[in-house]
């Protein structure tokens, strides 16, 4: 990370001069980003065509000049969802009814659309991207048409005796117009899942897919705009001008999910560089997250942070080795080869168990993708070729390289890194300091299992902390003493796909949740509504202020109603 | 002097920080008893020192006694002692449903202490707008640091001088101090930031906040209208018409965040409200407007200026209606009443924090929700009607962060009910559990045992398992059943 910052800065020092449109160049740089391997020059053309304009535009504007999205279309685009929140038909049942009707019915009906753009974007497997990706996004939309009218109903309160008589409620009600800015990881769910608790909770949405899965951001761009009312549901298709110009905006609420680095990727063009230091000058890294907090502070935006960390899994030595090691394989490799906020960071173990755990992980390893790993079809690859230099250049460190024992193998062309295990790397390496978000990892070994606590301590608050262990007091103590956006004892990642448990990071790893109804109430606004009748008035509340209206409100506050009936007929005690 | 240090250098400020965060990382904080100790003390500090308070609030604002009890201690009491009662249910992990699919399986939501947070109070209500977040940060069993309001320098001396002797000093300090000790504070890492204020001064602690990705909860402020709908009966105009000027000038003279800023009335009753108005100020106020007795006063010589130059404006002068007496020396400004006031005059505009009431007349009382949608998002919104299917419009099309029908101020005093704004008013919420729940994060815990593996879930791939899971997440259990007997065909 330090390396990288350093080079940012590089870049903008020495181009800074450099002030040259990047609406000439951005189509043509923009094909650095593409993985080259999997585009034919007819499918370049066409993301340089549509990449960065609003979807909704799309049709109304045919010169090549009128397509950059710059802060006026941005101002545009609100101004008009604005307008149809304003006019109040996303507040109501039946809009949003028929918007997640018109969800569930895009992902039937295109489906095998939906797998192939994974599949170019990320070489998805099909059942994993099938899994992971399709069937979150339906499950939650379908828990959301089932729900929705209770989770919309208001919520009745109790009221105390300081109001009485009244009565009490709380409403939930739309925000206004909110903004979602999805990652490449799970380009699909965490681009839709977002807008369909936008959409439960009646709110207008944009949504800015990541650049870095063009395929997918395209066919989303498509898709929403064919199934889903453009008045107020929008895609808007980017990099990070675009994305700038839409955080220039006023929001209602950001919801953002974002891995720590993915700007790094898009930050090579020297003029967005500056242009983004140049917003956001007190950064010195440009870590997203904080950029996005940081424009959302100048409107007073309540904003979702949904990071990621690096997610410790803790492996005890009285554990059936089997299970828990392909649980591992199951959420660290065949879960987007790593690249996953939830994915397991690196594992800590005692030094006498990691050998066997070593050992099983080979072998599960083999019976998963195979004894070339290179080679197996059921494993996704790097995303891009600047994610794939990151990775390789964590391995690549001084007291990294030699630590490899199990893969470690690498192919720049396919963008593929076989599965890689180290063992005992040293903790002041870029590996066991950043989010790895890939294929390798770390087995940290300590003396004795509860030294793990200190370990995970000494790093920011991972998103989500796994232990495998049959030890009821070491489930207990690993529950209270570490703190995570989420905990799973002895499985990986299943934890986000019960919908009744808020899906959220705390400290470095975001704020906010989502998923089920914690979705819902993250694009709600709580109203509290008190109805009052005008008999019960107490005269203590008024002045001329007395001693006995102080006495009577002690009395009143002390909830006794014995004192309260005494105090009322002028028996006060003192 | 204890730990409640003055104008501290910014070594000191880390130092006290550094100490904070270890009696945290030492795990005391988050025990129900330490907790509990923590609240009872504090209760104890309210009841041994409302002598010292009472006489702070009135050197700072000049506050009646019974206002300060009703509004701030009282308040501070009512809260602590709902934590105290409510502390163990809180704290209980809460159980979520899992599907079958899961068996064996278990899941609770468990809420655990943030860390190290920082609580930044306002000058109106000292006392309470300080001590009200603090017993939720200690109940969800965290460390604290309050920042009492330099403007309130009475109260900011007391908080800084007694909470050392009743509360644990190696995990909740006062730190008092001006803009730069502000600044000081909000350059550290913080776990939260909890900030009641200005809008102004909120956008400076949400950027500093972004720098190190802190959550935030922004209690500010806002334009709060009342709809005053026409009552027909007298006896019930009369309960409304107390309630708004009670709930106008009464707490701190309108210097309040959910206090009326103005009032919507339909043209053809304005002019007996506004007589009922001035009835009733002179009733609960006293004729002499130089020696009112029961109101408090002008925080400083800076708000005074501002309050003034709202009224300074000719054609805001000449909507006077009732009152507009100013003194200079005692930083004491008369209740005011304006009709009419031009809607682009700068009290029309900005939110009036002060005495000065401006009655905006209507054709009709329901253009009243057009009126209040074309302006931010207030706090709290008050209307008085009796017409249910207006009630039902002022909820659906308008929003606020609440809303309370007939009455002023109380939804403040319901623990059951989150306080707090939406838009420019701010967000997040706090009081009774939502005060726990805002000092909280809830984590997600999922217990799964050895037994029972559902091998589809692994690679290598191939159609059974993608029917598998197919049927799976539909969670379609006798369709996995056949599949698995192999009498399923697709």
């Amino acid at each position: 990370m330090g390396t990288l910052s350093v080079n940012l800065l590089h870049i903008c020092s020495v181009d800074s001069g450099y002030t040259r449109s990047f609406r000439n160049q951005f189509p043509k740089k923009r094909n650095l980003l593409l993985p080259i391997p999997v585009l034919n020059k007819q499918k370049r053309l066409q993301f340089a065509h549509s990449s960065f304009v609003c979807s909704a535009a799309l049709a109304v504007m045919t010169d090549e000049e009128k397509k950059v999205f710059d802060i006026e279309s941005a101002a545009s685009l609100v101004k008009e969802l604005r307008g149809s929140f304003n006019s109040g038909k996303t507040k109501s049942y039946e809009w949003r009814i028929t918007q997640l009707k018109g969800i569930g019915k895009m992902i039937d009906e295109r489906e095998k659309e939906i797998l192939e753009a994974l599949r170019k974007d990320l070489s998805k497997p099909e059942v994993e991207a099938f899994m992971s990706e399709i069937s979150m996004t339906k499950g939650a939309c379908k828990l959301a048409l089932k729900e929705l009218s209770h989770w919309m109903k208001p919520e009745k309160a109790k009221t105390s005796i300081a109001t009485y008589p009244s009565t009490a409620e709380i409403v939930s009600e739309p925000l206004g117009v909110v903004l979602v800015i999805s990652p490449w990881n799970f380009p699909f769910l965490l681009s839709v899942d977002p807008v369909i608790g936008a959409i439960a909770a009646g709110n207008a949405v944009v949504l800015k897919p990541s650049e870095i899965a063009p395929a997918t951001s395209n066919l989303l761009s498509k898709l929403l705009e064919e199934y889903l009312d453009n008045s107020s549901i929008r895609v808007v298709e980017g990099a990070v001008p675009e994305t700038t110009a839409l955080l220039e905006q006023k929001w209602d609420k950001i919801f953002y999910t974002g891995t720590i680095r993915c700007i790094h990727l898009s930050c090579k063009e020297a003029t967005i560089v500056v242009k983004l230091s140049r917003c956001f000058s007190t950064f010195r890294s440009p870590r997203v997250g904080r950029i996005i907090m940081a424009a959302a502070a100048k409107h007073l935006t309540p904003i979702t942070l949904e990071l990621g960390g690096k997610c410790p899994a803790v492996v005890d030595s009285n554990v059936n080795l089997k299970v828990a090691v392909r649980r591992i394989i199951a959420g660290k490799w065949a879960c987007n080869a790593g690249q996953a906020c939830v994915a397991p960071d690196y594992i800590i173990t005692t030094k006498d168990f990691a050998p066997k755990l070593i050992d099983v992980m080979r072998h599960e390893l083999e019976e998963f993708f195979g004894k070339n790993p290179m080679e197996s079809e059921d494993m996704s690859r790097i995303v891009s070729v600047q994610r794939f230099k990151l990775l390789t250049k964590l391995l690549d460190e001084d007291n990294v390289a030699d630590k490899i024992i199990i893969g470690g193998q690498r192919d720049e062309n396919r963008l593929k890194i076989a599965p890689t295990i180290l063992l005992d790397v040293p903790e002041d390496t870029e590996i066991m300091r950043e989010e790895i978000f890939g294929p390798l990892l770390p087995i940290i070994t300590v003396e004795k299992l509860e030294e793990s606590f200190d370990v995970i301590n000494s790093k920011p608050k991972p998103l989500a902390a796994y232990l495998f262990s049959e030890n009821k007091q070491l489930h207990k103590d690993f529950v209270n003493n570490i703190s995570a956006g989420g905990m799973l004892i002895n499985d990986t990642i299943l934890h986000l796909t019960v919908s009744s448990l808020p899906f959220g990071g705390v400290g470095e790893s975001g704020t906010g949740s989502y998923h089920g109804k914690f979705s819902f109430d993250t694009f709600s606004h709580k109203k509290a509504v008190l109805y009052r009748g005008f008999a019960g008035e107490s005269p203590a509340r008024y002045p001329p202020y007395t001693l006995g209206k102080l006495k009577l409100l002690k009395t009143l506050n002390s909830g006794n109603i014995l004192s309260i009936l005494l105090a009322l007929l002028g028996f006060s005690k003192d | 002097m204890g730990s409640g240090v003055h104008g501290m250098e910014g070594g000191g400020v880390e130092e006290s920080l550094a100490e904070l965060r270890q009696t945290f990382r030492s795990g005391k904080t988050r025990t129900a008893s330490w907790r509990k100790s923590q609240l009872k003390a504090l209760l104890r500090l309210i009841h041994e020192n409302e002598d010292k308070i009472f006489e702070a609030l009135k050197h700072d604002l000049g506050k009646h006694a019974v206002e300060a009890y009703r509004d701030e201690l009282g308040v501070v009491e009512k809260s602590a002692n709902n934590s105290l009662s409510c502390l163990d249910e809180w704290m209980a992990p809460k159980k979520s449903k899992l599907p079958w699919l899961f068996f064996p399986a278990s899941a609770q939501v468990l809420p655990e202490p943030l860390g190290l947070v920082l609580i930044l109070s306002s000058w109106n209500f000292p006392i309470s707008m300080a001590l009200d977040p603090v017993i939720g940060a200690i109940s969800a069993g965290n460390s604290v640091v309050l920042k009492p309001s330099e403007q309130a320098p009475a109260c900011s001396y007391l908080l800084a001088h007694t909470i050392p002797l009743y509360l644990d000093s190696k995990a909740i300090k006062v730190i008092e101090g001006g803009k730069e000790i502000s600044q000081q504070l909000l350059e550290q890492k913080w776990d939260k930031i909890f900030f009641t204020g200005s809008s102004s001064v909120a956008r400076i602690v949400m950027s500093a906040a972004a720098k190190h990705l802190t959550p935030v909860t922004l209690e500010l402020g806002g334009k709060c209208p009342v709809i005053y709908d026409h009552l027909s009966s007298p006896s019930d105009t009369e309960v409304a018409v107390k309630r708004i000027v009670g709930g106008k000038w009464g707490p701190c003279n309108g210097q309040a965040c959910i206090g009326v800023d103005y009032v919507l009335v339909e043209e053809k009753y304005a002019s007996q409200m506004i007589e009922m108005l001035k009835k009733t100020i002179k009733k609960f106020y006293g004729e002499n407007p130089k020696q009112l007795q029961n109101i408090s006063r002008i925080v400083n010589e800076h708000h005074f200026q501002r309050l003034r130059n709202l009224i300074k404006d000719p054609l805001v002068a000449d909507s006077i209606v009732h009152g507009g007496s100013i003194d200079e020396e005692n930083l004491f400004i008369e209740p005011t009443i304006l009709l009419d006031p031009p809607l682009d005059a700068d009290i029309m505009t900005e939110e009036i924090f002060g005495p000065l009431l401006p009655i905006i007349t209507l054709k009709n009382i329901e253009e009243s929700i057009e009126f209040i949608n074309s302006r931010p998002k207030p706090l709290a919104l008050y209307a008085f009607t009796k017409n249910e299917a207006f009630k039902r419009r002022i909820l659906s099309e308008t929003s606020s962060g609440s809303v309370t029908f007939n009455d002023i101020m109380v939804q403040f005093l319901c623990d059951t009910l989150p306080f707090g704004g939406v838009g420019q008013s701010g967000f997040g919420s706090y009081h009774g559990k939502y005060s726990f729940d805002n000092f909280s994060h809830e984590k997600a815990v999922l217990q799964r045992y050895f037994i029972l593996e559902l091998e589809p879930r692994f690679p290598p791939w191939n159609d059974f398992k993608l029917n598998f899971i197919r049927l799976a997440y539909k969670f379609d259990y006798l369709g996995l059943m056949l599949l698995l007997l192999g009498l399923r065909r697709d």
